[in-house]
């Protein structure tokens, strides 16, 4: 219970910020409302659960960003035709997703070249690649599977039934089974783990190719949002993912949380951006309030640290 | 370690990491100079110095931070908001204040790393997360500010002379830039609180444990990086002779890469500042040898990457090899 309440907290404030959201969005509670909302939590909460899983073995991946970029653009090529060529092209998607999210795995985990940079280089690599594919936007994706995946199906957005059956598809074999486990046991004592027998880099590489794969779902999704490849989109993703992975209660020292969380942290920022939107703040100034509200949140999560008995528990690694 | 710490100093031993990447400046000279004879002249290379400077003075201040084993991630906006600050400030009315432009742009980032360093060091919050934060809301303030227009004002003539200026036949700026670094070296060699960043860096709870003030490091720390990052805005306001939104932009990747293939370890308490010296002038030869080649920008972008890369996976391996 206790370790459940950064989550529990993280929850609460979704459900208040959506309620103010629906209380000032001109529109009301409709079909249409939640499901804009949904779809735009959607891009962010893919993204943090790719985050999710790096973060979890106490890594951090900014190349996030360019991967999304990177595979937003090749779906603009891949992702059109007859509908085995859409299939086809969808599974090349996640395939070069997974291969990114390989390639740092192997660099983390072959050369010990530290995560935070070995994806800050890869990132430059990825983000140059879709670059070079798209120099400006444009490409299509096929309308109708666009318009599927980006509607609802009887009243309830679709992008969260897509949501909500990634999410369940993932944590559940993350407690359950022995690689799954083997990535909370990294994330807590890799020097452990690897005494007791865990495949660290079975784990670890497991990790970051499923960061990448998520990666290439957000890119996907993007791609079904905007119907367009655009390689200019890195940079949010990179930064939003981090802060939602942060704000749903998924410590970056690693080995805790669960994806329900940064995908909690992720609807939660989109939510503060849509009631900026429409709480008639001067869109000078929303910029502002953004990075201010996201700062509060930090803020309140580690307020704990000042009722610390002693000051030695906060130096604790 | 202790083994390590003794031989540093009681006698000389090779920078390793250092050396590997000046040879690394060689190759890029000496590459750049076979398919572009100008390369080599002492004009271009001047101006490689010159330029360098920004960056090695980003680099230098971002270096205690990383040290700690923190990052600043708010360094782009402190670079621009303290432009902004200076430049404002110069191009006032009264002569009075005009003088204040200068401490006013260095204030400004010694009142963010201030803040950076307050809120890491009592609420443990993780920097990385922290200082993207700040960095939002600074960008944030600073569109408000300016209503999204180029903002007003001129740079303050000293970092223009700074800047651009030249002392027999020397870049001011790669003068400036030796100035930072000779104050770096013996910050971090000579004072207790440079040997505190290597130690804190190393375990924290030890030398919290060992009565060391480790609060009071990290808020410096902190407020060097910003102090460093300021004064290289306003090196880059007078280079530019304005203040630009997003001008701090392009230097946070660079800046992170100088001082890690410098071989200051990202995870703290390890790294030498000739490494991240070399380091800097490393990064800008191979922006300079890329943007020289005239690929487009994708494919200049993917080099960078795959270089700095490489060059990590061969520290790395050379680290992972049983000593």
């Amino acid at each position: 219970m206790k370790r459940n309440r950064p989550l529990l907290l993280a929850l609460v404030a979704l459900v208040a910020l959506f309620a103010v959201y629906i209380g000032i969005h001109p529109r009301g509670f409709s079909v249409y409302v939640v499901t804009i909302w949904s779809n735009q939590g959607a891009l962010l909460g893919l993204a943090a659960i790719a985050q999710f899983f790096v973060v979890l073995v106490r890594g951090i991946d900014l190349s996030v960003g360019p991967v999304v970029a990177l595979t937003n653009v090749a779906a603009s090529y891949l992702v059109q035709g007859n509908t085995a060529e859409i299939v086809l092209g969808m599974l090349a998607v996640l395939v070069l997703g997974a291969l990114c999210g390989l390639a740092n795995g192997a660099a983390v985990v072959f050369a010990r070249v530290q995560p935070i940079v070995a994806t800050l280089a890869s990132g430059a690599v990825f983000g140059g690649l879709a670059l070079l594919l798209r120099p400006v936007p444009g490409g299509t994706i096929d309308d109708d599977l666009s318009d599927l995946l980006t509607y609802d199906i009887y009243g309830v957005p679709t992008s969260l039934v897509i949501l909500l059956v990634l999410t369940v598809a993932v944590t559940l074999p993350l407690r359950r089974t022995r690689i799954g486990l083997s990535m909370y046991a990294v994330g807590s004592a890799e020097g452990a783990a690897f005494l007791t027998g865990t495949r660290v880099a079975a784990a670890k590489l497991t990790a970051y190719a499923l960061a990448g794969v998520f990666s290439a779902l957000a890119g996907l999704y993007v791609a079904m949002v905007t119907q367009t490849g655009d390689a200019g989109i890195a940079p949010a993703y990179t930064l939003n993912s981090i802060a939602a992975v942060v704000l749903g209660g998924v410590p970056l020292a690693g080995g805790l949380g669960s994806p329900v969380g940064a995908l909690v942290g992720a609807l939660i920022l989109k939510t503060v951006s849509s009631v900026m939107f429409f709480s008639g703040l001067p869109p000078l100034a929303q910029p502002f309030f953004e990075g201010l509200v996201l700062a509060i949140a930090i803020f309140i999560g580690a307020i704990g640290v000042l009722r610390l008995r002693s000051r030695l528990d906060a130096y604790q690694r | 370690m202790s083994a390590g710490a003794a031989a540093r100093r009681t006698g000389w031993r090779p920078d390793v990491p250092a050396l590997i990447v000046l040879a690394g400046c060689i190759v890029l000279l000496l590459g750049g100079g076979i398919v572009f004879p100008t390369f080599l002249t002492p004009s271009y290379l001047l101006q490689q110095l010159q330029i360098a400077a920004f960056l090695g003075t980003m680099a230098a201040g971002a270096m205690p931070v990383i040290l700690l084993g923190q990052i600043d991630l708010s360094i782009p906006w402190t670079i621009t908001g303290a432009a902004i600050v200076a430049t404002t400030v110069a191009g006032l009315d009264d002569p009075v204040l005009q003088t204040l432009a200068v401490p006013a742009g260095l204030g400004f980032g010694a009142l963010v790393g201030l803040v950076n360093g307050i809120v890491v060091a009592r609420l443990r919050i993780p920097s990385m997360v922290w200082t993207l934060a700040v960095n939002a809301m600074l960008l944030g303030g600073a569109v408000f500010w300016t209503g999204g227009h180029k903002p007003r004002g001129l740079a303050p003539p000293i970092t223009t002379t700074l800047a651009l200026g030249h002392t027999l036949g020397i870049p001011n700026a790669f003068l400036t830039w030796l100035a930072v670094s000779a104050a770096m070296v013996f910050l971090l060699r000579r004072t207790v609180f440079g040997r505190y960043l290597y130690a804190i860096g190393n375990n924290e709870r030890a030398v919290f444990l060992a009565g060391a003030r480790v609060g009071r490091v990290i808020v410096g720390a902190f407020m060097l990086a910003g102090v460093l990052a300021a004064f290289a805005g306003l090196l880059l306001a007078g280079y530019a002779n304005q203040a630009y939104q997003g001008m701090g932009n392009p230097y946070l990747m660079p800046t992170i890469a100088a001082v890690v293939i410098g071989g200051t370890s990202i995870l703290g308490g390890r790294g030498s500042y000739a490494g991240t010296f070399a380091g800097a002038l490393f990064i800008t030869l191979l922006l300079s040898v890329l943007s020289v080649l005239q690929l487009p920008e994708a494919v200049r972008q993917m080099l960078f990457g795959l270089i700095i890369m490489a060059m990590l996976v061969v520290d790395g391996l050379r680290r992972a090899k049983p000593a």
